[in-house]
């Protein structure tokens, strides 16, 4: 079997058929729309468009995803590092049936409750006045920044929390138990023993996380209307209300732009691993 | 919003470290204070985690049995199903938006498993040239921002007529699924013993035979994942619809969404817990259908 196998090639040809005219080709298109001008030549004029209209909602939508992640890893690293590090089993056990809830838990049907959720009076301002936290007067919305930061990390702790502790599952039992009888605290533990060993799981997660939060359009629309806003619900107005294509490719080439970074990081991290190794 | 974290239960148990090195070892009492402490802390943690976690369910469903709610009630004024009812009218826009939703899911998972069976097949068991390539190349409709793809792909089908077509959305949705279709199905071939094959063929069987009667009866629980994968991702689907299907398609997520900004919450609301119920009853069963055999091997 040293030639590739022609019947293996025919058996592949039409999902690579399927990613070539649905995915490949349309990214080409949208390259080819945000680098040329209207005349037919090479030009950046769509891009000092997309930055002078947008230039805010670029920062904001960095913003929010890169927070939205940290965030999330850290929510995660708690909560794989009790489900791990903890000597209590009635508290892993009940942490381990709650935490899972969101993970399948659709974009759309999350932005829909936090819409109501975080409302000025909606239920978590509601529970607040009714425990006595907080007066009526003093209630605010959190439907704006907060909002989508709080969705995209309720949503996505899940799913790294997951990954998390599934690889924190599978480490070296006698290398946490030698940390502790020499008298580390549990926090040291997990800082110094178990992350460094699960880092790798961490970075795949926070990285499929950081493009999805990228890519999602429902949570913006829903759950914080107005200015600013993230790029993907720009580029929705631009085609929706002007058919600018050109423009909204610009914007969509700065989204790739951004995940195609933190892919680098992520390659980078995966070499210096192999060079160590 | 940092009350997510679950840091009390942490503390505490630094608490209780701290507690053991600088309380004499004979206060047993004061041991116990620290432990029942230590519990309390805990209980309190998970209690916030819970609320944090099932509140905006909660109020989720409050919507969408609440006939009457305004400010500033903390509950809903008066509760009734009507909505429900107004849901599930047979003639309402929520039937036949579910309809379309689950028959433009059920095609999506025949177009994707119709294109990934063999493509597993090949990537598991025959010799590919830049194999892991290949599988990247699969993986990449889902880690590049999709929105930008999506106003491409409306652009070509709105030349070739597919807008606001089943057909369409439906090729929208498969090609989103194909990384879970293709991945476990390779998986689920991998996991396939081959001296199983390889008895089948020495004892006469074609290797045609020998794939449907041994191999692909193998890898079903795994396709099967896959398929469920591929269906819920579809039934979930929202940005590729909004910008292909509209405006004569219109998905349980579509719907979802125009009631919600329309204000009709109600609606919304039951909308999302129709959403909410496949997306659950996955969770809780997923681990009987995705065997760590299986699991291992995706994406290798």
């Amino acid at each position: 079997m040293a030639k590739p196998s022609f019947l293996g090639l025919l058996l592949i040809a039409p999902a690579l058929i399927m990613i070539g005219a649905l995915f490949l080709y349309p990214l080409g298109f949208s390259l080819a729309a945000a680098f040329t001008e209207p005349g037919g030549g090479l030009s950046l004029t769509h891009f000092q468009k997309a930055y002078e209209l947008y230039s805010t909602d670029i920062l904001f939508t960095l913003f929010i995803v890169v927070v939205s992640t940290l965030l999330t890893g850290l929510f995660s690293i708690v909560i794989a590092g009790i489900l791990t590090l903890s000597e209590t089993p009635w508290l892993i056990a009940t942490l381990r049936n709650l935490y899972r809830w969101p993970l399948f838990i659709p974009f759309i049907v999350a932005a829909q409750c936090m819409r109501t959720f975080l409302a000025k009076n909606g239920l978590m301002n509601n529970s607040f006045v009714a425990l006595g936290l907080m007066e009526p007067i003093q209630t605010t919305s959190f439907l704006d920044w907060r909002g989508i930061i709080i969705t995209f990390v309720w949503k996505q702790v899940p799913f790294v929390t997951l990954m998390l502790a599934g690889a924190m599952a599978s480490i070296d039992r006698a290398t946490i138990e030698a940390g502790r009888n020499l008298g580390a605290s549990r926090l040291r533990v997990l800082v110094e023993l178990v992350l460094p060993q699960v880092a790798q799981t961490l970075l795949v997660g926070l990285v499929l996380s950081f493009v999805t939060m990228l890519s999602v359009l429902s949570v913006p629309m829903m759950v914080a209307g107005s200015q600013p806003t993230m790029l993907t619900v720009d580029m929705a107005f631009r085609i929706n209300s002007y058919g600018d294509y050109a423009t909204a490719n610009a914007l969509g080439v700065i989204s790739y732009f951004m995940a195609g970074t933190v892919a680098w990081i992520y390659l980078r991290h995966n070499v210096k691993r192999e060079v160590q190794a | 919003m940092s009350g997510k974290s679950p840091s009390p239960p942490m503390s505490a148990a630094l608490d209780l470290q701290r507690g053991r090195s600088t309380v004499p070892p004979t206060s047993v009492a004061n041991a116990r204070v620290w432990a029942l402490g230590s519990t309390a802390l805990k209980i309190a943690g998970l209690a916030i985690f819970a609320f944090l976690l099932f509140g905006p369910l909660a109020n989720l469903v409050l919507w969408s049995v609440a006939e009457r709610w305004y400010t500033p009630f903390k509950l809903p004024v008066s509760y009734g199903l009507r909505y429900w009812e107004v849901v599930f009218r047979p003639t309402g826009d929520a039937m036949s938006s579910l309809a379309t939703s689950v028959i433009i899911a059920c095609l999506t998972v025949v177009v994707a498993l119709a294109v990934s069976i063999p493509a597993g097949y090949a990537l598991a068991r025959l010799k590919l040239p830049w194999r892991t390539a290949l599988m990247i190349l699969f993986l990449l409709p889902q880690a590049f921002p999709s929105v930008a793809i999506y106003i491409n792909v409306a652009r070509v089908f709105y030349s070739i007529g597919l807008t606001g077509t089943i057909t369409g959305v439906v090729l929208v949705h498969a090609a989103h699924g194909l990384v879970y279709s293709v991945w476990i199905a390779a998986a689920a071939f991998a996991a396939v013993d081959r001296d199983l094959e390889l008895a089948a063929r020495n004892i006469g069987a074609s290797p045609l035979r020998a794939f449907f009667t041994v191999t692909l009866p193998l890898a079903a629980p795994g396709i099967m994942a896959s398929a469920i994968f591929v269906f819920l991702e579809s039934l979930d689907e929202f940005t590729g619809t909004f910008f292909v299907g509209v405006p004569q398609v219109t998905t349980l997520p579509l719907l979802l969404y125009n009631a919600s900004m329309g204000g009709n919450y109600q609606i919304a609301s039951i909308t999302a817990l129709i959403l909410l119920v496949p997306s659950v009853l996955f969770m809780i069963v997923i681990e009987r259908f995705l065997k760590a055999d299986v699991l291992s091997k995706v994406g290798q």
